[in-house]
């Protein structure tokens, strides 16, 4: 079984005492080291020590007076709703999909499982330009939707949906490799038993996957928050109205008010690294229970 | 032999399930994406290629990919590197330095951008000591390669990382018993155990790199045939209300993705396969009881 022998980390054995044959010589070991932690400085370290440093480089004051601007807090309220209608739009489509494909064998599986994947492959850019051809004034509803006076693009469904585009293989990717490891056993106990087909998904299936399921969706909430090219092609750049975070940053940086730009940066830099935080902590957590999270953990494609 | 569509389960909930993920999938995903196909129709074959190949376009498709090229190189040198001494070497900051690998993946790409931009721009702390070198990092082809190894680190790093912690320590004793020196071991044993990995993480990187955006923009310096990469070109064709013209530099784009998408899908099935013999060593191991 895979998952006994799984990783590194989480396999003691992978580091346990070589002998001179099987291991490099401690001036080898030390340099790629040196080397190692060197790139890593440089390209992880070095940027978010700058996000910080010229964050505060005029002070607290100026930085806390930065976060209360009123437009800043306007990106801020949008960027939260757009996450918020995102992210669980996306968890009630990756369990469903996980359900679908991970419980059942049918055909064109795997075709399904590409095409799940199909807008991490696809540009950022793109993925906005395509809601404009269909939504946008020169688009294929664009005209239709003119009629109603219904507004997509230039406006907050747009953001939202590009949003949704972008986020949308996190949390199924997480989940089917996971539901797939699982097996259908437990399920049929329960089902047998005489539990209902929703009993046996919120007490069987769900608890089994609850770690998978919050690992995935962080990452999810961690994009939506963070998207910048999509949402910046469908959204107009209307200050106070269709701004989130990302593209208030923009407009902040390339007015040279960098000081600012760094301070709302910070917000999501500090984003980032909580996110950082809780997928080590899962991934620490499901070291203690061996199988089941492994197969998500081992599944962190292109994000 | 009669055909199925789908396996008997007791389990409940396939149709509702796998409608619902089709329906959605349609709706977001595959409509949209096929309404860009549908707009490129209203141009004639000749329209479409004298857009896709206009001079400016074919300058950006330069840097698009061949900045992405050398950067996914980079990264797959170094993240070839990073996976070896994370899981070899034991040393103290090893597990936050495994986490903070994976900041890329977090990190919005606009934070990313104004950072680098702010290191290595004239005044920056990287960027005032390559000034007096001649070297032009910030506005300028480098700086675009630069943000792509920031947004493309963490990919080999994760793919190879779980296949060199699954490796036996039996091989390579096996080859240093057999009087292999430790270079052969590495190059001959173990190399070609994580290659298969190694080029999925490079295939992701590169895919990744040739569609962004956000880190890139602000780096660039966005002149028009030197430092202006596809993405852009897109924007900018958006911006002087060209929806003809941006759609025929999506689908190209597109068209990218896909075989890219194709390619990877293609490596993982391989690297899966190259994983088998290593795993059928372990036959003869001892089976713990209750396992």
């Amino acid at each position: 079984m895979s998952m006994a022998t799984a990783v590194s980390l989480r396999n003691p054995a992978a580091l346990a005492p070589r002998t001179a044959a099987t291991s490099e010589g401690p001036l080898v070991r030390w340099l790629l080291t040196g080397i190692v932690a060197v790139f890593l400085g440089l390209f992880l370290v070095l940027p978010l020590m700058m996000v910080f440093a010229s964050a505060l480089a005029k002070g607290v004051a100026v930085y806390v007076a930065s976060l209360r601007e009123p437009e800043a807090w306007a990106a801020i309220r949008l960027t939260l709703l757009a996450a918020a209608i995102a992210v669980p739009a996306n968890v009630v489509f990756g369990l469903a999909a996980a359900w679908a494909i991970g419980k059942f064998d049918f055909f064109g599986k795997s075709i399904l499982i590409t095409l799940i994947d199909l807008p991490f492959a696809v540009s950022p850019v793109v993925s906005g330009l395509v809601y404009v051809l269909l939504f946008g004034l020169q688009g294929v509803l664009g005209p239709c939707l003119a009629a109603h006076d219904l507004k997509i693009i230039f406006a907050v469904p747009g953001i939202v949906l590009a949003t949704i585009f972008v986020t949308f293989p996190f949390v199924a990717r997480e989940l089917i490799p996971l539901i797939q490891a699982q097996g259908n056993e437990e399920e049929e106990a329960a089902l047998t038993l005489g539990a209902s087909g929703w009993q046996t998904f919120f007490r069987v299936t769900l608890p089994n996957i609850k770690w998978g399921l919050l690992y995935g969706v962080i990452l999810c909430n961690a994009r939506a928050m963070g998207e910048f090219g999509a949402v910046s092609v469908v959204s107009g750049h209307i200050r106070g109205r269709t701004n989130t975070v990302p593209l208030h940053i923009e407009i902040l940086y390339n007015e040279y008010q960098f000081v600012p730009a760094f301070a709302v940066a910070s917000l999501l830099a500090l984003l980032a690294l909580l996110t950082l935080f809780i997928k080590s902590a899962i991934e620490w957590r499901s070291k203690q229970q061996p199988a089941g999270l492994e197969a998500a953990a081992n599944q962190e494609g292109p994000a | 032999m009669t055909f199925t569509f789908k396996q008997r389960s007791i389990l409940p909930g396939f149709g509702l399930s796998l409608g619902f993920t089709v329906f959605y999938l349609c709706l977001i995903v595959l409509i949209p994406l096929s309404a860009t196909f549908l707009k490129t129709a209203s141009l004639t074959w000749s329209q479409f290629w004298h857009v896709v190949t206009a001079p400016r376009a074919l300058a950006s498709y330069r840097l698009s990919f061949g900045a992405s090229a050398i950067a996914a190189s980079i990264n797959l040198v170094f993240g070839l590197l990073v996976a070896w001494v994370l899981v070899r070497y034991s040393f103290p900051g090893r597990r936050l330095l495994d986490s903070l690998v994976d900041l890329p993946f977090a990190l919005p790409t606009a934070v990313a951008g104004i950072a680098l931009t702010a290191i290595y721009s004239p005044n920056g702390w990287i960027g005032h000591l390559l000034q007096p070198l001649g070297i032009k990092s910030a506005y300028s082809r480098l700086g675009v390669v630069i943000a792509l190894t920031f947004t493309g680190l963490p990919f080999v790093v994760r793919t190879v990382q779980p296949v060199l912690e699954d490796l036996d320590k039996e091989m390579e004793e096996a080859a240093a018993s057999l009087g292999a020196g430790r270079w052969q071991t590495v190059s001959r044993v173990l190399f070609p155990a994580v290659m298969p990995a190694a080029l999925t993480g490079f295939a992701m990187a590169f895919a990744r790199a040739v569609g962004e955006y956000g880190s890139v923009v602000f780096i660039s310096g966005n002149m028009p045939m030197h430092t202006e990469i596809t993405p852009l070109l897109i924007i900018t064709k958006l911006e002087q209300y060209d929806y003809a013209g941006a759609t025929a530099i999506a689908v190209v784009m597109l068209l990218a993705s896909f075989a890219l998408l194709l390619t990877i899908n293609g490596l993982q099935v391989w690297s899966g396969r190259r994983e088998r013999p290593g795993k059928s060593l372990e036959v003869g191991r001892p089976v713990p009881v209750g396992a």
